[in-house]
């Protein structure tokens, strides 16, 4: 079974690459696979349908089964049991699967697009419909539920060039899949209230479930839901119809033989316990009568010969759905009766259609005439099969009709089977009359019109239909072998006391007389068809289904166009305000409706000088709003991160202090200079206005932040956690320096996490800077011709502008480079003698401060990120006094290998002690002894800090290379290309450097 | 646990001041914006970690409570680095921005809008197809030829599909123009 299965599925995976080696023949290939497990069927088929079915699965004479357990916590196995149900549909599943692959190998041709996919999916879909009928979990047949549905959208929308397949494929699926949601939905209800998912055992505790009333009630109408969405019944009877853009072998497979029989066979299953629940009779008895007529009634209007086998199909499909339904041992037999004989004829009669289309390129009934005397081969399988489905003795559809008929006779005691058994007699009529219409549509000699081109039909193209058409003709004489089958399974229903026999003869009964009458008013009927037609222009459409469907459509889409219109705007202050607003509000209204508690330690400030830091920063934020200048707003605004750093110093934050107040300078520097190109003046007035919304915004945040706070500080209760740490950190960690010691030991995952993203940072802005890589050439001051860079323009002579820029260039001229080795590649009224001896005199001293701050952070304030921000700080200076050769000459070593190194030192740190048989970032406290030091100490997570000052080192390099550097260059080039006179605003080429 | 208001009233500022800024649509003041939220942010953590205390700086026989709480001082100092890098990046993007399309200035997304204004008639869902009776219709043309020849099969195949194409997008033009026809008229209405 699983073998089966398996090759099933795992011959579809490999099918495109077959296709691409034999072509057309590999159909051939891909058809074997169903064609040897359908032997396998047969020569296993005694015990399945012998087994005791509804033995549990492990008991002696149980069906064979298969259990692997997938998922265990969520009670999902792979379950499989192979009783008489599941065989007869594998019968049809399997065997009509290799027919219509073997007919495929004909129908296409070598050069058609997409044919090894094709193939692919048709096999695929072999395979999950065989593990649908097998399946005996319920959440694992929804799954082959939906794999089907899935391949049936591929298979139906096969011309994908064309917008007729693709929008019925899209129908095909959006209808099937609203049924499967609802079934999934039924199918977890029924789960869960039974405590199970094995189907098995789901059916065998079924009286005692049905039992429990409307919950199960209402479980097994959504399932029927999803039943009823596929096998196509009123109301969604329309995709199907639909579905026929498919390519002909697609409907014959999908439409006739298996996918629209996954509904029945769920109804099937679900019928020896659940078809006295309140919703069945309506929903599967009373749908299926109404499809079955309208099918028949739709049928008899179409021109199309594939159309009328489509609302055919609908017809027989609401027939067998009512039959099977019933839930009784006879109905049972008869039903499966039913639905193999459809199964024979329908799907030989599409590979008939198809022929035709193929042969004649038409399949329009008012195009073809003659056909009977050019194909009489064809014909002659056509005729017996179309009277299979008319039920005209002696052939399997007869049989099954009769005994059908027999049924419902039976159960005509009330008025409810009065109706049933005249409305399945009037659509039975139906069945004739379109039968008779196929045939004569598809064959008859029309008179005035001459025959039809066609093309021979090739025996291999034939042999698929005629196979079937035999089955039909064989059973029909013999119906005792597929009988049994189905007795297995009505086995599961009570025994009834005068038990159904399927057999081609059994005496002059009534119901023959209702056969021979249906039989007579069909062929009537037909013979009037243009009366007939005209008494059916007549009656006034009904609501259609498929307007309701488009009309649905139509307003998920209005929906849909509104709602994006209303909430995408395209705008982020838009965004954010809403998602600001969100922010604001849900927390504010928590706040509000529960108790929360009040802050009653309040003090006011803890010294005086916190106030006035307050003060200024307050003043600083104000001011950064009002700022109509853009450095004064980005000055005022580093007011505020000064602020920052005193209010730490206060608070007992050394590190947090000197970090700040180090970070800021360098950010201060970072926005002069990347900001220095855009035009001074700044925008005060949002030119889309809500000035007064986004102002309620922001202090509605701020009042609100500072209400949560105050709320969660006066909430708490609990000692804090790091109340461990002054200990972790001197014994466990070596240091004195508790931050220094938690990021660098105790919390060292998140430091190194941090640095990474620095790294990447430092990245980005190279690559927006640079563009083009990361700019690692290093520009050596021998490049640069002396006074070259950051060159003045000429001013025009005899202004004060000119006379400035003489004077600063005879102060200045000095080609010698004794302070900064490129001094001199500076313009000399660029130069400032006295910037450039005060950072040749404190560069050395600055950065042996910060290896100082680097070494002794473990212990006192400093660490990585001080130490490297310092460094990072004496290399601007070095920038600023000298130019972006100066900083090339600073920096040897690539701001990329800086952060690589820091990036593998601190990585390093935390491998090597794993090496050692130790944990991942494990500290060790090595001693030794110095001469002159004397005794010291050396704990190996400075091997970590090492790797964060390399890093941050590297993202300052970074900086300045890319917002100086690089600028400075860029905004020189242009304006030598642009001569100065393309030049709309002010320029402001005027670097950092000047104001010294 | 004591409740400083300077903090928290500086925090509240820092935080209205930046959400002002960060709505703004000056890409230099969307950035001063996120430092000044950063800033309050770090002023919040301060705030939660308690008061003041001594510099987390291990001395043998002091009690843990009487240093100042070293956990959120060190998520403050990674989040200061944090909010540099940030910045960095923010002012490449503002260099970027002015470099290519010299504007410091955030737009609308126009796609987003064009999206809203869409029409809900949509071609592929919409249009009036004609039902197709066969799924050969290149084959009755080269009938009469009587020769199959693969290029002349291709050939009739391209020259169908080619005809198809054609009047979609006929069919295609005629619906819009009869949408924007609609659209004039229902506004002349107005």
């Amino acid at each position: 079974m699983a073998v089966v299965l398996i090759a099933l599925f795992a011959v579809s995976a490999v099918a495109p690459l077959l296709f691409r080696r034999f072509g057309r023949a590999s159909f051939y290939l891909l058809g074997a696979v169903p064609a040897a497990a359908f032997v396998w069927l047969l020569v296993n088929f005694d015990s399945f349908i012998s087994a005791d079915q509804s033995a549990a699965a492990g008991e002696p004479n149980a069906p064979p089964g298969l259990l692997l357990h997938w998922i265990p916590v969520l009670q999902l196995d792979l379950a499989f049991r192979m009783d008489a149900l599941a065989a007869v549909l594998s019968l049809l599943i399997l065997g009509v699967g290799a027919l219509v692959l073997f007919y495929c190998a004909r129908y296409f041709k070598n050069e058609d697009a997409n044919i090894g996919p094709f193939g692919a999916q048709l096999l695929a879909f072999a395979g999950a419909m065989f593990g649908l009928v097998i399946a005996d979990d319920l959440i694992l047949l929804f799954i082959f539920w939906e794999i089907t549905t899935i391949l049936s959208y591929l298979l139906v929308g096969f011309a994908r060039t064309r917008i007729f397949a693709r929008r019925s494929a899209l129908q095909a699926l959006l209808v099937t899949t609203f049924g499967g949601l609802a079934m999934l939905l039924g199918l977890v209800m029924i789960g869960q209230t039974a405590g199970t998912y094995r189907l098995s055992e789901i059916m065998a505790m079924a009286p005692e479930l049905a039992s429990r009333g409307t919950l199960i009630d209402i479980a097994i109408a959504l399932v029927l839901l999803g039943a009823v969405s596929k096998s196509a019944l009123v109301p969604f009877h329309f995709w199907l119809p639909g579905a026929m853009a498919a390519p002909t072998p697609v409907s014959a497979y999908l439409h006739a033989a298996a996918m629209v029989k996954a509904g029945v066979y769920l109804v099937a299953r679900l019928a020896p316990g659940f078809s006295g629940t309140t919703y069945w009779d309506g929903m599967i008895i009373g749908l299926g009568l109404a499809t079955m007529l309208v099918g028949g009634w739709r049928a008899l209007r179409q021109t199309d010969i594939k159309l009328v086998l489509a609302y055919g199909t609908v017809s027989q499909l609401g027939f067998i759905m009512l039959v099977v339904g019933q839930g009784t041992a006879d109905a049972a037999l008869a039903g499966l009766a039913l639905m193999l004989a459809h199964g024979f004829f329908k799907a030989a009669l599409f590979l008939v259609v198809g022929i035709i289309d193929h042969q004649a390129g038409t399949r329009d009934v008012r195009l073809l005439s003659g056909l009977w005397r050019t194909a009489p081969k064809l014909f002659v399988v056509a005729v017996i099969s179309a009277a299979s489905m008319a039920g005209i003795p002696p052939l399997y559809g007869f049989v099954a009709k009769e005994s059908v008929l027999e049924v419902l006779l039976a159960g005509a005691h009330d008025i409810a089977g009065i109706i049933v058994f005249l409305g399945v007699l009037l659509g039975s009529v139906f069945t004739v009359a379109y039968s008779a219409r196929f045939i004569w549509g598809g064959f008859a000699s029309k008179p005035g019109m001459p025959a039809t081109a066609f093309k021979a039909v090739p025996w291999s193209f034939l042999a698929a239909p005629a196979v079937l058409t035999a089955a039909t003709v064989v059973f029909g004489f013999l119906p005792t072998p597929l009988g049994k089958a189905a007795a297995g399974f009505a086995s599961l229903f009570p025994a009834s006391e005068h038990p159904v026999q399927l057999a081609l003869w059994h005496g002059p009964t009534p119901v023959l007389g209702f056969s021979v009458l249906v039989i007579a008013a069909g062929l009537l009927v037909h013979r009037w068809r243009a009366g007939f037609g005209a008494l059916q222009s007549r009656v006034p459409a009904l609501l259609e289904a498929e307007q309701v469907y488009k009309w649905s459509l139509n307003a998920v889409d209005e929906v849909s166009v509104w709602t994006t219109g209303r909430t995408q705007r395209g705008s982020l202050p838009f965004y954010l305000g809403v998602i600001l607003l969100v922010a604001l509000v849900v927390p504010a209204v928590a706040g509000l409706t529960n108790q929360t508690p009040l802050p009653e330690n309040i003090v006011w400030f803890d010294t005086p000088a916190q106030l006035i830091a307050g003060l200024c920063m307050i003043v600083g934020a104000l001011a950064a709003i009002r700022a109509n200048r853009r450095f004064l707003a980005v000055l005022m605004v580093s007011v505020t991160g000064y602020g920052m750093a005193f209010i730490f110093a206060l608070q007992g934050a050394p590190d947090l202090a000197l970090t700040q107040l180090l970070v800021e300078t360098i950010v201060l520097v970072a926005m002069v200079l990347a900001l220095r190109v855009l035009p001074p003046p700044l925008w005060t007035l949002n030119p889309t206005g809500h000035r007064m919304a986004r102002a309620l915004l922001g202090i509605g945040f701020g009042v609100a932040m500072i209400g949560i706070a105050a709320a969660a500080m006066a909430s708490r209760t609990a000692d804090p956690v790091s109340l461990s740490f002054p200990e972790l950190a001197y014994f466990g960690g070596a240091g004195k320096n508790i931050v220094n010691v938690t990021l660098v030991d105790i919390r060292v995952w998140d430091t190194f996490g941090e640095i990474t993203v620095l790294a990447v940072a430092a990245t980005g802005v190279a690559s927006l800077i640079f563009v083009r890589g990361r700019g690692d050439i290093r520009h050596r001051v021998v490049e640069a011709e002396p006074g070259s860079v950051g060159r003045a323009r000429p001013q025009p002579g005899g202004t004060r502008a000119a006379a400035a820029l003489a004077t600063a260039r005879h102060f200045a001229q000095s080609a010698k480079d004794a302070w900064l080795v490129a001094g001199k590649t500076l313009a000399p009224e660029r130069r400032s003698i006295i910037f450039e001896v005060v950072a040749r005199l404190v560069f050395h001293t600055i950065i042996i401060f910060s290896i100082y701050l680097l070494l002794a952070g473990h212990n006192s304030p400093g660490g990585g990120f001080a130490g490297g921000l310092l460094a990072g700080l004496a290399l601007t200076i070095r920038y600023l006094a000298g130019g972006r050769f100066e900083l090339a000459e600073a920096t040897p070593i690539s701001p990329g290998t800086l952060l690589g190194l820091g990036l593998a030192t601190s990585a390093l740190s935390g491998v090597v002690p794993l090496l050692l048989g130790g944990q991942l970032f494990q500290t060790a406290v090595l001693e030794f002894a110095l001469p002159v030091f004397g005794e010291q100490k050396f704990v190996t997570s400075t091997f970590f800090d090492i790797g964060v000052y390399l890093v941050v080192v590297g993202l300052v390099v970074d900086v300045l290379r890319s917002l100086g550097s690089e600028i400075d260059e860029k905004t020189e080039k242009r304006g030598l290309l642009s001569g100065g006179v393309r030049r709309p605003r002010r320029p402001v080429v005027q670097r950092a450097g000047d104001r010294q | 646990m004591s409740v400083n208001m300077t903090l928290l009233i500086v925090m509240g500022v820092l935080f209205a001041a930046g959400i002002y800024l960060l709505l703004e649509r000056s890409l230099t003041r969307v950035l001063l914006g996120i430092i000044l939220v950063g800033n309050g942010v770090n002023l919040l953590i301060l705030a939660a970690g308690g008061r003041s205390g001594l510099a987390p700086l291990y001395e043998a026989g002091t009690p843990a409570e009487d240093y100042a709480d070293p956990l959120p001082q060190a998520l403050i100092l990674t989040a200061i680095v944090i909010t540099f890098a940030v910045t960095a990046f923010l002012l490449a993007m503002i260099y970027r921005s002015w470099v290519i399309a010299r504007r410091d200035e955030l737009t609308d997304d126009a796609e987003d809008r064009r999206v809203a204004s869409k029409d809900t008639f949509d071609f592929e869902e919409d249009s009036e197809v004609e039902l197709e009776t066969s799924e050969f219709p290149a084959d009755i043309d080269d009938e009469g030829e009587g020769v199959h020849t693969e290029e002349s099969r291709r050939a009739a195949a391209a020259r169908v599909a080619g005809e198809r194409l054609a009047s979609e997008l006929r069919q295609a033009s005629s619906e819009e123009s009869a949408g924007t026809n609609n659209k004039r008229r229902n506004r002349k209405a107005r």
